[in-house]
């Protein structure tokens, strides 16, 4: 099954009965999916005029007690963010994917994970986080997407998967969830009073600033919650690496080879892999610097989480980066090179530049 | 001997007890107040759901006792179609000034009007921003004074008015659009009488409705409340013509 084909039939299984979504490559095997499934099922697959529209049609969809998502490649996720703060502000679960593609701008249609600081900072204006899952398997997508209808219930808050064009499109066999049989109940939804209970009201406006921060600083209290017991990583043979690799998503996937093959030379290389980015494995990550000597960041980006890892690891350790960005895909021949130069005591921070490219910057 | 009847304001139960914060001499209180006393004499207070947009009645989800949604500034159709794709038997109405209708949210208006989005839409075409402070609406006329239009509104310039009514009754999933006002008594029973239609042609799962009511913003217009009526009556209603501009049912009849 393609990885987002598994996201979205994973979703039904959860529950969701509502998907509105708007073209964009390369998540469109999504919403093909949703247009075939969901009118067979009693569901709802709605073609929205835009991105924009989209989202603010999942927050009423949400707003009125259901399960619902939406999907979008990166130039599709800017325009979201208008949506995705309001669903924060008012409170609001749901459940959205980006299938990264190479930025800014058009950018390019090829696999990328240049929306790291947008997922996990910039998903739109105001103080507040959203869950972000990165699967690196499609077993892992439909495990993930699966797990964030629950999660985006619980903490009533918006969850994202950060995926990417590599991840959606290759196929793998997967084992699918089983049907959710009880959605939890929203007393909270705006589904109508039945003269039984005073008005639900999903709103994010509050005139009165000495309001507005007492709301913030309350939802920050279920953030540390959050970042307390919703950390989740994959450690492959850290145990007593000195030279640890951190890497999500498909990079991860082409990290582990790396790892395997220094291993083979006897290096002692592992693999860190960060599976919820927010919030990030802070913990395990300080746990693994007290052994590790070095850290080596690899990303389909200029070096994004970075920052993350040195914050993690409280700037204990040199964190290195090696890179490809805008639709160029790391070769785990590239990565097992940085680790050799690393083990050679050198510091790397590179993405290659071949020069084909003349025009621009010279 | 005539009998005599005590005539009673009882406020409508649909309102909640929070003071409307609309200006002296605006006519959201009017338009307001009849939507609330509909939702009662038809019964639907526990069936609605309704949707408020930024603008002057961005705290109107305090005003009213049925369930309420905040939509951001235009999006109030695109909220609607969710809330109303999830409970497709409730009533959903979005309530919406002529920013938020006419100009950010326009793309989400003709597309909620042409997908027939079965919702009802109250707008309320005053030809200007009153809540950040009387700048140039979408509907603001041609040589019409505002913040952002102190020489008057040039069109070479701003362009023209956007005609709503017209605009949308052209699309086939509209199934009722009038243009009403509140300048007089028999205007206001009107306009009270269009949004009944609307509501009731969401109950025929008819399609999408707007009701367009041109209202007073006498603050931002620099004119009293009397001043405004009349400046209402002798600039806007020529501009806008009221009338039933799109009525699938009278169409079929035709």
């Amino acid at each position: 099954m393609k990885g987002n084909e598994a996201m979205a039939e994973s979703a039904i299984r959860a529950g969701c009965r509502f998907f509105f979504g708007y073209p964009i490559t390369p998540q469109t095997e999504v919403s093909a999916y949703m247009s075939k499934v969901m009118p067979k099922i009693g569901g709802l697959f709605l073609q929205a005029e835009s991105e924009v529209a989209a989202i603010n049609m999942v927050y009423g969809a949400s707003s009125a007690g259901a399960r619902v998502m939406t999907s979008s490649s990166s130039p599709g996720i800017s325009l979201k963010s208008e949506g995705v703060s309001y669903l924060c502000g008012s409170d609001l679960p749901a459940v959205f994917a980006n299938v990264e593609r190479g930025g800014p701008g058009l950018g390019s249609i090829q696999p990328s994970q240049s929306d790291y600081y947008q997922a996990t900072r910039g998903l739109g204006h105001g103080d507040f986080h959203v869950l972000v899952y990165a699967p690196s398997t499609v077993q892992e997508t439909a495990d993930l997407i699966y797990m964030a209808f629950d999660k985006a219930d619980e903490y009533r808050m918006p969850a994202m998967l950060l995926t990417d064009g590599m991840i959606g499109q290759m196929m793998e066999p997967v084992v699918l969830p089983d049907p959710i049989e009880k959605l939890p109940e929203k007393p909270w939804a705006t589904n109508g009073t039945g003269m039984k209970r005073v008005h639900n009201i999903s709103n994010s406006l509050y005139l009165d600033a000495q309001k507005l921060e007492d709301i913030v600083v309350n939802r920050e209290k279920r953030y540390d919650k959050i970042r307390a017991t919703e950390q989740k990583y994959e450690a492959y043979r850290t145990e007593d690496a000195e030279i640890v690799v951190v890497a999500f998503g498909a990079s991860a996937r082409i990290s582990r080879n790396a790892v395997d093959a220094a291993r083979e030379e006897g290096i002692k290389a592992g693999l860190f892999r960060p599976i919820s980015l927010w919030p990030f494995p802070n913990d395990a990550l300080l746990e693994i610097a007290k052994s590790a000597r070095t850290f080596l960041s690899v990303e389909m980006n200029m070096g994004q989480m970075v920052d993350d890892i040195r914050l993690a690891i409280h700037d204990t350790r040199d964190v290195n980066f090696f890179g490809h960005t805008g639709g160029v895909i790391p070769q785990s021949s590239e990565v097992l090179a940085c680790i050799q130069k690393l083990e050679a005591g050198e510091h790397v921070h590179m993405v290659p530049f071949h020069s084909r490219y003349t025009g621009g910057d010279q | 001997m005539a009998e005599t009847e005590e005539l009673k304001v009882v406020r409508p139960h649909a309102l909640t007890d929070v003071p409307f914060s609309y200006c002296p001499g605006c006519g959201h209180g009017i338009v307001s107040r009849a939507l609330a006393e509909l939702i009662d004499e038809m019964g639907l207070e526990g069936d609605t759901i309704g949707v408020c947009p930024v603008g002057c009645s961005v705290t109107m989800y305090d005003f009213f006792s049925c369930d309420m949604v905040e939509a951001a500034h235009g999006r109030a159709p695109a909220v609607a179609t969710g809330i109303k794709r999830v409970l497709p038997d409730k009533f959903v109405f979005s309530y919406q000034g002529d920013g938020d209708l006419a100009s950010i949210g326009m793309a989400e208006t003709v597309h909620a009007a042409t997908r027939g989005e079965n919702i009802t839409v109250i707008f309320i075409n005053n030809a200007i921003y009153g809540m950040t402070g009387g700048q140039m609406a979408p509907t603001s006329l041609p040589g019409q004074v505002t913040q952002t239009s102190p020489y008057g509104r040039d069109v070479k310039v701003a362009g023209y008015p956007i005609r709503v009514c017209e605009l949308v009754s052209q699309l086939d999933g509209t199934a009722f659009a009038q243009r009403v006002t509140v300048d007089t008594p028999a205007h206001v029973n009107q306009m009270k009488k269009a949004i009944k239609k609307g509501i009731e042609y969401q109950q025929q799962k008819l399609g999408y409705s707007i009701i367009e009511v041109l209202s007073p913003c006498s603050t931002n217009w620099g004119l009293d409340p009397v001043g405004a009526m009349k400046w209402l009556r002798e600039n806007m209603i020529p501009y806008y013509p009221l009338g039933v501009y799109k009525d699938v049912k009278a169409n079929k009849e035709a």
